[in-house]
């Protein structure tokens, strides 16, 4: 068996873009959560609490911006992992799995799928978000936080394919958005800093890897940060090969009923 | 002509303590409609998907197109078709893509996807609606579409899993119309699944009877009925008592039974006796008000091998399923 077949690999990520770009009401929805946050969860704590530990400069909306496109990269990254629940669901998995195509062709097509509509997602956020006034450090400072972001998204999209191998139906897929995503997202430092955190909360924030993936972020964005970036960018690059390994290797075993 | 296609050696599927599949022989032949029929749970569709090389068997192999299911998966799934039993199309893709992405799977280059494309569609009669969403489609376009599908590739041999399941009399006979048209014309082999007797009679050229996992019959349909046995002619007569009698002495005829006026004979080609009986009756001078035939069905054949009709069984089977069920699930969730 071949182990890679771009062909495969294009094939499946160019049925993911057509699913995306067609379900113009996901893509609204998708969006809308993360900039109602930004804005009211933003500008209403902005007003109503001082934060300690602010650089001078930097507003509450600053320091909650990267926090806000790391959150839509977690949840939209998760969500497409997930979409072979889907597949499975309405009987397409199985002719994606009775296709003469390596697994590993067919993790690598999803995740790329996953990451590139994540990506423009967390982009466009970033853009809407220097739209409304929210100034970040340069150029340099967007590119990488584009890697940045391509690492988390990888990263995610493998979880969701993890859980996707596990779990064959949609109360699971609802579990996870619940038990996983969502503390996953508040424990990441997106929306308070770590530093007065108490020291048990301290360690599940440390134990989470989107915590690197927003502060490796914050730093490209507006230069601040709690570990350093290539601390950051260390933990980002081990999860994300780790995450990569491991779907690979459950959706290998994975059977088609 | 008698070449097999299809050779499966002692295949077994055992999921906990039932057999699924028990140790099943059998081979296919270049070019035929074969059919494996029997009640759901039977094993049909385990031994597509073994053949298919998506489900591993316990035991035995098989060798579809030379290749061995179990070590050249690659080269099995490239010499097949298959259309499942169960919708397996992206409903919020075009026909036209469905049919690309399958393409694209199977590495056909874009000269080749679009002729193929035109090819199948023409087949199915589905150009007209190729750039309409799957979601609008009918239950019966998407089967149609489905089987497309299937051949897009140019497999050698195609699968069909229950192909006529759940659809209305009308699309079921035009589905049978096109099995029978890709058979000839795209000289591929049919493997179908079916528990509807009619469908196996009208379109395979050859039938397995399938019951608990084991092949209980294998053969051409007419064949299977012939060996049960006889033709059922239903007389209606003017005097059944004395026509009973004088159709007694006839050798030809095996068994009589009487019902008020019908006489109901139990002979071998029913059609040629037909005019013998009504010529001895003539002689006779009884009067004849009706006569009908009735040919032994392949659910005739199935109750001769089982002492069951086929729907009988079902109902047994679905016990079965809620146990493979449970096993299943035990063994982690994934199936």
């Amino acid at each position: 068996m071949k182990s890679l077949d771009f062909t495969a690999i294009y094939t499946i990520w160019l049925r993911e873009m057509k699913r995306f770009f067609r379900a113009r009401s996901r893509l609204i929805g998708s969006l809308a959560m993360p900039l109602f946050f930004l804005l009211f969860l933003g500008m209403g704590f902005d007003a109503a609490f001082k934060f300690s530990d602010m650089p001078p400069g930097v507003n509450y909306i600053a320091f909650l911006a990267p926090g806000i496109i790391g959150m839509a990269l977690l949840f939209n990254s998760i969500t497409s992992g997930l979409s072979v629940i889907w597949d499975r669901q309405f009987g397409f998995l199985k002719e994606i799995m009775v296709a003469p195509v390596s697994r590993v062709s067919i993790v690598l097509g999803k995740t790329l799928g996953g990451v590139t509509t994540a990506l423009l997602q967390g982009i466009l956020i970033l853009l809407i978000a220097m739209g409304i006034g929210f100034k970040i450090t340069g150029l340099l400072g967007f590119l990488s936080a584009v890697i940045c972001m391509i690492l988390i998204a990888t990263s995610f999209v493998c979880l969701g394919l993890i859980f996707a191998s596990i779990i064959n139906d949609m109360q699971g897929f609802h579990l996870i958005m619940t038990l996983f995503t969502f503390p996953i997202f508040i424990l990441s430092s997106a929306l308070f800093p770590l530093e007065r955190l108490p020291l048990w909360l301290k360690y599940l924030s440390y134990i989470n890897p989107l915590t690197y993936g927003v502060d490796g972020l914050r730093y490209c964005l507006i230069g601040m940060g709690h570990f350093s970036l290539a601390l950051d960018l260390f933990v980002l690059v081990c999860f994300c090969i780790f995450m990569i390994g491991l779907s690979t290797y459950l959706f290998g075993s994975v059977e088609v009923d | 002509m008698n070449e097999h296609i299809i050779q499966i050696i002692e295949l077994t599927k055992k999921y906990g303590n039932i057999k699924a599949v028990d140790n099943v022989s059998l081979g296919i032949r270049r070019g035929e409609i074969f059919g494996l029929l029997g009640p759901n749970g039977a094993g049909k569709t385990t031994i597509i998907k073994m053949l298919a090389t998506l489900l591993k068997p316990t035991s035995g192999f098989a060798e579809v197109w030379h290749h061995n299911i179990l070590k050249e998966q690659d080269a099995v799934r490239r010499s097949i078709g298959i259309v499942f039993q169960d919708p397996s199309i992206d409903t919020e893709l075009t026909g036209r893509e469905n049919l690309d992405f399958h393409a694209r799977m199977y590495g056909l280059n874009k000269e080749k996807r679009e002729k193929r494309i035109a090819e199948v569609l023409d087949l199915v009669e589905l150009n007209d609606r190729a750039k309409a969403f799957v979601k609008f489609y009918s239950g019966g376009m998407q089967r149609r579409l489905e089987i497309a599908r299937g051949l897009m590739h140019y497999p050698k041999v195609l699968f069909l899993d229950e192909p006529t399941l759940g659809l209305d009399a009308q699309t079921r006979h035009r589905i049978w119309e096109y099995i029978k048209r890709l058979n000839k014309a795209q000289k591929v082999t049919v493997v179908l699944t079916t528990h509807y007797m009619e469908e196996a009679d009208y379109l395979c050229d050859r039938v397995a009877i399938i019951d608990n996992g084991k092949i209980i019959a294998l053969d051409k349909p007419n064949n299977l009925k012939n060996a049960i046995g006889e033709d059922i002619i239903s007389v209606q007569v003017s005097d059944g008592g004395k026509f009973s009698d004088i159709l007694t002495k006839i050798e030809y005829i095996k068994r009589i039974r009487l019902h008020d006026d019908f006489l109901f004979l139990s002979v071998e080609n029913g059609e040629i006796m037909i005019p013998r009986i009504l010529r001895l009756a003539h002689e006779e001078g009884i009067f004849v008000q009706s006569v009908s035939l009735r040919k032994p069905t392949l659910e005739d054949v199935f109750l001769t091998f089982t002492g069951r009709t086929i729907r009988e069984q079902e109902a047994s089977v679905k016990e079965q399923i809620r146990m493979k069920a449970k096993a299943s699930m035990r063994m982690g969730g994934k199936r």
